[in-house]
């Protein structure tokens, strides 16, 4: 029970700080803003149909601002000591984990949620499916996963902003393929029933790395 | 690293010199031409072999890993960070030569393999947590998000063959790795070889550890040679 | 909020390290230290930069393992017991813990729910009177002054009652006043029966209050006072004699 209360209460503490300098989902929604429509305008002039890349724009979109958001959510942590600060607390280290997961998988879904909308009508793609948002809900739980063990780490490197790309999109690659790919069926107006390998990659790959994650975390905060 | 060390070493390295000339032979001298994509199908018996070693060499990492991680003895990081190295060294000859052949039989310089892909991926993460390493102040820290990032990397790379594989059958490859038939000689050749790209392996692991060993060595020696009062 | 005499019985020690010793890969930060604090004492410990100090304070805050040695917290061993002993200790050091964005209340808040501190909100207007914060409470931490910061990272570390406190260099750069203002919080802390183990390289505060003081020199205690609080003047000798070898 603590443990939740522990991962609640960092979970509240991360989105009231973000309320009120509002400075790291602004800058996830307009660098994944900016991508949408570069990426649309440059291949406008080249592809015949920009629907068909639809899917991968929206979700390299999505891994660039997500990146930006790790990040800072432990630089946040880093100012002040305040990493220390938690480890000071009785709570178990792995409710740091989760809690610094949830707060990452929330911030976004949140920029995912306002950039949809506009990626819908750049694209002329329709976006009211479920499935699709079901897809974006594991692709981002998958992401954030490895992202906030990774983050943890890069954090701590004297190249910060360079380590956490290098290290997370080679093992995001199965995130992205099975994400961009099952976006893509679903846009197509595929069935569903074709999208079940993709998504219980997904799912699978939710899992593994969750729990991994969960494991190694102890060790990256320990001294 | 005491003398029983040495000749265990030498003898490793003499056993991986006979290797390398009995697989040379059978490289250049036995095995038959393959009749359609001629001489520079032999490529095939470095490729597949520096591949193999490449995989070895993160299952070793992965292992070392686990093992700094539960003892946290200093040898298993040396193991760990020299397999990584060794590691991406036989990658990038994997996919050198894996280039290199595919451009004379199918006219590109890339194929989407999912085997050359995923070694391709792999490449850039284990490149990437060697850049990590250089960049942690902290030598007990550096040792443990190196045994972290190995086991993670690890564990990562059946999903990604799964997931490039599956991509892959949705839009059929053109072409495998191996667009011919395996004669009988050349599934020696390709065992010979297999094992002499093994000792290799073994080979540079311990000399590197070794050096590993000796630059850690050198640190702890200059560190008492400082006088700890004035 | 008082410390139970039984309680103290029970365990005769706040601090008890045996033969600590730790390293940082080829380099050894403290060496075969002893060290025994009573309880409802306030412990000093000097010494130059790169001592070990804080090396020292940080293992019994567990927040760095020990290489080797025996440590007992509260009479609870640090390895085995680490969750139950973080509840029982305090620890501030000259990084303040708090997050600039948030307000000091929310900040108090956060951590109040973490340690899971009864009638959270009552302790809070508490302490924030005490650490007199009361007219910025709700301004973002980041613009408090360095000396308030300071306070409010004191009240955080007491939020939750702990009877043992652990300060790293908690003066640094504090100016007169708002060091007069900490002192008299360590006075407050001292007289409630907490047990206070400060480190500094400040000579004048580590004589100012202190029950006992100990000289920490390249990761070895070189010096030891007795029960007596030692004057400013002999801690000088001291100081001079250990630290700069005349």
């Amino acid at each position: 029970m603590r443990f939740w209360r522990g991962v609640a209460a960092i979970v509240a503490k991360d989105v009231a700080a973000e309320l009120r300098s509002k400075e790291t989902l602004s800058a996830m929604f307009i660098f994944a803003l900016m991508v949408v429509v570069i990426f649309n305008f440059a291949f406008e002039l080249r592809v015949e149909n920009v629907r068909q890349i639809a899917p991968g724009v929206l979700w390299v979109a999505f891994a660039f601002a997500g990146i930006l958001g790790l990040n800072r959510s432990f630089v946040l942590e880093r100012e002040g000591g305040c990493i220390e600060g938690l480890m000071l607390t009785p709570v178990d280290r792995s409710a740091i984990y989760v809690g610094k997961l949830v707060g990452n998988v929330l911030f976004m879904l949140v920029m995912e949620a306002f950039i949809l909308p506009i990626f819908a009508v750049l694209f002329d793609v329709p976006i009211l499916n479920p499935a699709l948002w079901l897809v974006i809900i594991l692709g981002t739980i998958g992401f954030a996963a490895v992202g906030t063990l990774l983050a943890a780490m890069a954090v701590n490197t004297r190249a910060r902003e360079i380590m956490l790309p290098i290290l997370l999109f080679p093992i995001a690659v199965p995130v992205i393929i099975a994400s961009t790919r099952s976006t893509g069926q679903i846009l197509d107006g595929l069935p569903l029933s074709e999208t079940y390998t993709w998504l219980r990659l997904l799912l699978a790959f939710d899992i593994v790395f969750t729990v991994i994650a969960l494991l190694g975390f102890e060790y990256v905060l320990e001294e | 690293m005491n003398k029983l060390g040495d000749s265990w070493l030498l003898s490793l390295i003499g056993l991986t010199g006979l290797a390398v000339i009995v697989s040379l032979y059978l490289v250049f001298v036995y095995v038959p031409t393959e009749l359609i994509m001629g001489i520079v199908q032999r490529i095939f018996y470095f490729h597949v072999p520096s591949a193999w070693v490449g995989f070895l060499a993160f299952l070793v990492a992965f292992v070392a890993g686990i093992a700094y991680l539960m003892q946290r003895e200093p040898r298993w990081d040396m193991v760990e960070v020299s397999s990584i190295e060794i590691g991406v060294l036989f990658s990038t000859i994997a996919l050198v030569t894996g280039s290199i052949w595919a451009r004379p039989i199918w006219n590109t310089w890339w194929t989407w393999d999912p085997r050359l892909t995923t070694t391709l991926v792999m490449w850039l993460y284990y490149v990437a947590s060697l850049m990590l390493r250089r960049v942690v102040d902290s030598e007990d820290r550096r040792a443990r998000f190196g045994a972290i990032l190995s086991i993670v990397g690890f564990v990562n790379v059946p999903v990604v063959f799964l997931a490039i594989r599956l991509w892959r059958t949705i839009h059929p490859v053109m072409f495998s790795s191996e667009g011919f038939e395996m004669a009988p000689g050349m599934l020696l050749t390709l065992g010979s070889s297999l094992v002499t790209f093994t000792l290799l392996y073994l080979c540079l692991l311990v000399i590197r550890v070794r050096i590993e060993y000796l630059s850690s060595e050198l640190s702890r020696l200059r560190q008492l040679s400082i006088p700890a009062r004035s | 909020m008082s410390t139970g005499m039984a309680l103290e019985q029970q365990n005769v020690w706040a601090v008890e390290v045996e033969g600590l010793s730790k390293s940082f890969g080829p380099i050894t930060a403290l060496c075969d230290v002893n060290l025994r604090v009573p309880h409802r004492k306030l412990v000093t410990i000097i010494g130059p930069n790169g001592a070990g100090k804080t090396t020292l304070i940080r293992i019994l805050s567990t927040l760095s393992r020990p290489s080797s040695g025996r440590v007992r917290v509260d009479g609870l061993d640090l390895i085995e017991r680490g969750a139950e002993i973080r509840r029982r200790i305090g620890f501030a050091s000259h990084q303040t813990l708090l997050y600039g964005d948030l307000s000091a209340v929310e900040n108090l808040r956060f951590y109040g729910r973490m340690y899971e501190v009864p009638d959270l909100e009552e302790r809070i207007s508490e302490l924030i009177t005490k650490v007199g914060l009361t007219e910025r409470l709700d301004d973002a931490v980041r613009t408090l002054s360095r000396g308030m910061q300071q306070r409010l990272s004191i009240a955080r570390a007491i939020l939750h009652n702990p009877r043992i406190v652990f300060l790293d260099e908690p003066y640094t750069g504090l100016d007169q006043r708002a060091a007069e203002i900490l002192s008299s919080l360590l006075r407050e802390l001292l007289a409630e029966g907490r047990t206070v183990l400060m480190t500094t390289h400040d000579l004048i505060r580590g004589a100012e209050m202190s029950d006992q003081v100990l000289v920490l020199l390249a990761g070895e205690v070189v010096y030891e006072t007795n029960a007596a609080a030692p004057s400013r003047q002999d801690l000088n000798t001291i100081y001079r004699k250990y630290v700069e070898g005349r």
